[in-house]
C-alpha cells in the first residue's frame, strides 16, 4: 500500500476558512466523519480531551452553536464553562483583552468565541496562548457552520467538487455565507449567490462566485440550496421594502424548489423564520436536511477541538 | 542502520496459526452463538476477518466482525504535538452479553490493548473479552496477557516486528529486524 503524505494540523486557532488549505479542510471533514460515530454509541463520550479546559465566550446570543459546542466538549471529556457578556465583569467595564487575559491566567486551553465585531477573534488570538475557535465574528466568518454544511453536502452527495450550491437570502450580513464561499470555492464547488441587490455585498464576485438575482434562474439545476435568514438585528437602515415583499419574491416554497435538481437538498443554518425565507412545508419535507446539519455540527466541532488541542502553542 | 530482516512466519505459517487459533476459540466452548470478533485497526481487522472465515468454515455460523480504532483512547494524547489521524470505528452489533475476541497483529507493551478495552466497554458490557494476537513479542508495560497467541517471539527492545498482510502490503509474512543478532 502506498502511503499518502498525511496532513497534520499545526494551527493554534480556527479563525476562518479563508486561512485554511484544501488539505486542512479535508482533514477536518475526515476527522469529523470518524467522530460522528461517537454520538451514536450507548456511552456518548470519549476520553481524548480529558484534563483540557474550554471556555465558551459568547458575547452575542446563540442557541444552536453554543449548545453544539458544549455537547462536543462534553463528549470529548473536556471541562467546559460558558461565559456571556451579561453577568460577567464586562458589564463593569472590563475590556475584551483583559477578559481574555484573565481566562488565560485561569489555565484555560481553548476559547470558543462569538463576537459581534468582525475580526475580534483574530485580534484576541494575537494576545493569548489559548487556542481560539471562531464561533462567529460579526459579518465575517462562522467557520464551523460552513464546515458542517460541507460535511453534510459531502455525506449526502458523496463529493463537493463540481456541485452547484446556491445561497439565497441576506448575504450581506451573513458570516455563514462568507465562510461557505471560502470553503466551497476552495473545494471546487460552483457557488451561486442570490438575494435582493441591497443584501448582496459589493464585489463578492471577486471571490469566485456568481451573483444571480432571479431565484428561479439562480437555483436552476442546483444540487443544494442554502437559505439564509434576514438579519434584522444587524440592519439599521431600510434595505428592502418589507418582510412580506421579501417573502413573496425570495421565499422558498415547494413549487419554486422544483427548479433545482430533483434530488437537490435544502439546507439552513438556523434560526429558521418559517413563512419568510422558507415555507413551513418545505422546511419539514424529505429534501430538507436542516436537522441533519444540526446533528453533524457536533461531530465537526468535536473534530475541530480535537485537532486544535494538539497544536496548541505554549510559547508565544 | 537497519539490519536484514529475518522471517518468523511465512504465508503458510500465518495460515496455520490462524487455523489453530480458530480451533482453540471453539475448544473453549464459550458459545458460538454469542461470539463476536473485533479487529484493531489496521492489520487486526484483516486478521479478524480471516479468523471469521475460518470459524464459519468449521461451524457454519456467521460471526459478526467489528472494527475498532483506538486512537481516541490512547494514553499519550495529552503530549503536545499534532494529533494522530482518527479512523472510523464500526461495531454494527450490540456487545451486551457477547463473547468478544479482540484481534491484533503484535502484542508488545500492552498499551494498545488497554486502550481497546476501555473503548469496548463504552460500546456495552460484553460477557467476556478474550485477546488473540498473531505475534507476542514480550516487553509488557501493563498487566495484560493474550488468550490466543500465534507465535511467541523473544525480542530485544531494539527489534522491530513487522507483520505484512496481503490486504495492505501485498504479501503475507511476519519479520523481525533492527536489533543486534548473531
Amino acid at each position: 500500500m502506498t502511503q499518502i503524505a498525511k496532513t497534520l494540523w499545526t494551527q493554534k486557532d480556527l479563525l476562518g476558512l479563508r486561512d485554511l488549505s484544501v488539505a486542512e479542510i479535508e482533514l477536518i471533514l475526515d476527522t469529523a466523519k470518524s467522530f460522528s460515530e461517537v454520538s451514536q454509541r450507548e456511552v456518548k463520550k470519549v476520553p481524548v480531551l480529558r484534563g483540557k479546559t474550554v471556555v465558551n465566550l459568547f458575547l452575542e446570543p446563540s442557541t444552536r452553536t453554543r449548545v453544539s459546542f458544549e455537547l462536543a466538549e462534553k463528549r470529548l471529556s473536556a471541562d467546559s464553562i460558558g461565559m456571556a457578556s451579561s453577568g460577567s465583569s464586562m458589564t463593569k467595564g472590563e475590556s475584551l483583552w483583559d477578559t481574555v487575559a484573565n481566562i488565560e491566567a485561569l489555565k484555560v486551553d481553548i476559547i470558543v468565541m462569538r463576537h459581534g465585531s468582525s475580526g475580534a477573534p483574530h485580534r484576541v488570538s494575537n494576545y493569548t496562548k489559548c487556542g481560539i475557535v471562531n464561533a462567529g465574528d460579526g459579518i465575517n466568518e462562522h467557520p464551523t457552520q460552513a464546515l458542517l454544511d460541507m460535511f453534510t453536502l459531502r455525506e449526502i452527495k458523496g463529493k463537493i467538487k463540481g456541485l452547484k450550491v446556491v445561497f439565497v437570502g441576506d448575504i450581506l450580513h451573513s458570516r455563514v455565507a462568507r465562510s461557505n464561499v471560502w470553503g466551497l470555492t476552495k473545494l471546487g464547488a460552483e457557488v451561486v449567490i442570490c438575494g435582493p441587490k441591497t443584501l448582496i455585498p459589493w464585489g463578492i464576485e471577486e471571490l469566485g462566485v456568481k451573483v444571480i438575482h432571479d431565484v428561479k434562474k439562480a437555483i436552476d439545476g442546483a444540487d443544494a440550496v442554502t437559505l439564509l435568514r434576514i438579519q434584522m438585528e444587524r440592519q439599521n437602515e431600510t434595505l428592502f421594502p418589507s418582510i412580506r415583499e421579501y417573502a413573496s419574491t425570495f421565499g422558498m416554497n415547494t413549487d419554486l424548489f422544483k427548479y433545482a435538481k430533483p434530488d437537490a437538498i435544502l439546507m439552513h443554518p438556523g434560526p429558521v423564520n418559517r413563512g419568510v425565507e422558507i415555507e413551513s412545508a418545505l422546511a419539514d419535507s424529505s429534501q430538507s436536511y436542516i436537522l441533519k446539519q444540526v446533528t453533524n455540527g457536533i461531530a465537526v466541532r468535536m473534530a475541530v477541538l480535537y485537532l486544535l488541542s494538539g497544536a496548541m502553542k505554549n510559547e508565544k | 542502520m537497519t539490519s536484514p530482516e529475518k522471517q518468523i512466519l511465512d504465508e503458510g505459517g500465518i495460515e496455520r496459526v490462524l487455523a489453530r487459533i480458530a480451533h482453540e476459540i471453539l475448544e473453549r466452548k464459550e458459545g458460538i452463538a454469542n461470539l463476536a470478533l473485533i479487529g484493531i485497526r489496521t492489520r487486526g481487522v484483516f486478521l479478524a476477518q480471516r479468523l471469521q472465515k475460518k470459524l464459519s468454515e468449521i461451524e457454519k455460523n456467521e460471526i459478526p466482525v467489528g472494527i475498532l480504532d483506538i486512537t481516541l483512547y490512547r494514553d499519550d494524547l495529552s503530549e503536545v504535538g499534532p494529533k494522530p489521524e482518527i479512523h472510523e470505528t464500526d461495531i454494527p452489533f450490540n456487545l451486551k452479553g457477547k463473547v468478544v475476541i479482540l484481534v491484533d497483529d503484535v502484542l508488545y507493551t500492552g498499551r494498545t490493548i488497554r486502550a481497546a478495552l476501555d473503548a469496548l466497554i463504552d460500546f456495552g458490557r460484553p460477557k467476556v473479552i478474550r485477546l488473540a494476537v498473531l505475534v507476542d513479542r514480550g516487553h509488557r508495560e501493563l498487566p495484560i496477557k493474550a488468550d490466543y497467541v500465534g507465535k511467541n517471539v523473544p525480542t530485544s527492545l531494539q527489534d522491530r516486528v513487522t507483520i505484512r498482510l496481503k490486504e495492505t502490503d501485498g504479501q503475507d509474512e511476519a519479520v523481525i529486524s533492527g536489533g543486534t543478532r548473531t
